[in-house]
């Protein structure tokens, strides 16, 4: 297609629509942030007087701040679940994609299953057990449904990529006379790590989204995550409205999210993509 | 007679190996499966084994076998029907709405001229937004004490998005199709990907317009990835719970089926009619999914490559 043809302009304005509609609600969302608390009520789009007050009033009072506890909640929960969920699909996609066993089908299906499961479905019976095992409003009460909510999506990432790779190098570094571990270590872990970290990314972003868990599994700021904690802020009085305060966290969540996407914008579209349109 | 032996040697040497391939296959996948099945089959059994008693947590003491009480008590429920139709709705203007976009996105992002990576990477940050986040960008920008919408031309300046139920859903499908159109763009942009640009040179030359080019190659080509995109996002938006939940809290007559067995469940703590409203949210899943795969044939992903 050439410059200065219809079609091109047609194309060009398209994406000029694509981008405004991608991002207009985040900048908004950031402009509102800035405003200063007086006029955070003002309606206007660019900010009459800027000021960071609803971000440092986040974090005024260290631990007992609205936000910091649920922000470190947030990081350590989100990265404890995908190490240990990368580590359990990797097994399973490793044998999926390499070995011969009965079942394949059926884990496969399985996990294609839960990825469309309904969570609610199993809020009402986790909350009971959550307490009668005295994990109800801890980190492990969390960690575990979002790490087997987003094993299904790592397992089919992690099989789409596995496949991919010719194991054959393992042997043939071998041959030429690496011990199995060195094969391993040297060859195969290389090929592996782009899709080991897609996956990673997926799951992380999962558990970093999720909400309805948190709000029914934690009851205080001991577990709670940022999107639980940002739907309890309350105003310093009963008459002012959390507003740029909620913008402003919703805000920093969306930063290592922005940085993802900039980062491993390719890995995540291969990552999406690589399980569904397969079949 | 060597042959013999040497054949009966080799078998009892390859089901050797089979078997301990077996069993490493199986060892391997134990943890995963065993961490989906304990947060999801059992629990599921839980809430049918709860949605059969009268368990109330507020009153521990009183309880006991109620038998499908509970059932007749949520399908004769107005509420009930009135929180199925409210997902209903949802889903399905969203997932229309998904598609259309979905499609016109996947369409620009396949043609992009200039700066794929900066489209490709915009349109992830929607995906990727923690949907709390997101609802309350579209709440704020709606709600007339602190947002933008009211101060544009043709809307009233006074009007209140959230004092209404139909306006209510429109803000709600908004926010949710701006948080997932770019998902459906994605899976129907690998769909196109997989069209043969040779196609569209030969209907070109016979002298197919780009319209008729669209509905007699693209859609019809189009058709297994579509229907995985549907599949998809049907079953996400009829799970509708965090927009609804910032927006509205279920207020004006907004609640979802999500948003109705939370209450039951987490607010009021009545176990075993929440529980049973699980179990029927469960099974309206189950009739979604089997309609999409037996009913429209949708190529479920995974399965030909387990073959």
């Amino acid at each position: 297609m050439q410059r200065g043809t219809k079609e091109y302009t047609v194309w060009s304005v398209g994406m000029v629509i694509v981008l405004l509609f991608a991002l207009f609600p985040v900048f908004w969302l950031a402009m509102l942030s800035l405003k200063s608390p007086d006029t955070v009520a003002d309606g206007r789009l660019i900010p009459a007087s800027w000021s960071l007050e609803n971000y440092t009033g986040l974090f005024a009072g260290g631990f007992d701040s609205p936000l910091l506890r649920p922000l470190i909640n947030s990081i350590l929960i989100a990265l404890i679940a995908t190490a240990i969920a990368i580590a359990l699909a990797s097994f399973t996609a490793y044998a999926i994609a390499r070995l011969d066993f009965p079942g394949k089908i059926a884990i496969l299906g399985g996990a294609l299953a839960i990825a469309m499961f309904p969570p609610i479905s199993t809020v009402g019976p986790l909350f009971d057990m959550w307490r009668a095992l005295g994990i109800y409003d801890t980190y492990l009460g969390l960690i575990i449904p979002y790490l087997t909510f987003s094993l299904p999506l790592a397992i089919y990432t992690l099989v789409a990529f596995f496949r991919e790779i010719p194991w054959d190098l393992e042997q043939a570094a071998q041959v030429d006379g690496a011990t199995p571990l060195q094969a391993f270590r040297k060859v195969i872990l290389p090929l592996a790590a782009p899709g080991v970290f897609t996956a990673a990314i997926l799951v992380f972003i999962f558990a970093w989204n999720d909400f309805v868990f948190a709000i029914s599994l934690t009851s205080s700021d001991a577990s709670r995550t940022v999107p639980a904690a940002i739907a309890f802020f309350t105003g310093e009085s009963q008459f002012t409205e959390p507003t740029g305060n909620i913008a402003a966290a919703a805000v920093l969540v969306t930063i290592p999210i922005i940085i993802f996407v900039l980062i491993f914008q390719r890995r995540i579209v291969a990552g999406l993509t690589s399980g569904a349109v397969k079949g | 007679m060597s042959t013999i032996a040497q054949r009966g040697v080799k078998t009892e040497e390859t089901s050797e190996r089979t078997r301990s391939e077996r069993r490493l296959g199986l060892m391997l996948c134990a943890p995963a499966v065993i961490a989906m099945l304990l947060v999801t089959a059992y629990p599921i059994a839980y809430a049918v084994v709860l949605s059969l008693q009268e368990v109330d947590l507020r009153f521990p003491d009183q309880g006991g076998f109620a038998g499908l009480d509970n059932y007749i008590t949520v399908f004769t429920s107005g509420l009930w029907w009135q929180t199925v139709f409210n997902t209903a709705f949802i889903t399905v203007v969203s997932v229309a709405i998904e598609l259309v976009l979905g499609m016109a996105l996947a369409l620009v992002m396949h043609r992009a001229l200039f700066a794929r990576g900066l489209v490709r990477t915009s349109v992830l940050i929607p995906y990727g937004i923690v949907t709390v986040v997101a609802a309350f960008a579209w709440f704020f920008a709606f709600d007339p004490a602190s947002g933008f919408v009211n101060g544009l031309p043709f809307i009233a300046e006074d009007f209140a998005w959230f004092g209404d139920r139909f306006s209510s859903f429109a803000v709600i499908i908004a926010a949710e199709v701006w948080k997932t159109t770019p998902f459906m763009a994605l899976l129907l942009l690998a769909g196109l990907t997989t069209i043969d640009e040779g196609l569209y040179e030969a209907a070109k030359m016979d002298g197919a317009n780009a319209v008729q080019r669209f509905f007699r190659i693209t859609l019809p080509l189009m058709k297994p990835a579509i229907l995985v995109a549907l599949l998809f996002r049907t079953l996400d938006a009829f799970r509708v719970f965090d927009s609804i939940f910032i927006m509205t809290g279920g207020g004006q007559d907004t609640e979802s089926v999500s948003i109705l067995g939370y209450f039951q469940l987490i607010s009021r703590l009545n176990l075993g009619l929440g529980s049973a409203v699980s179990v029927i949210i469960f099974l309206m899943v189950l009739v979604i999914a089997f309609v999409f795969v037996k009913g429209f044939g949708t190529a479920v992903p995974g399965r030909e490559e387990a073959k």
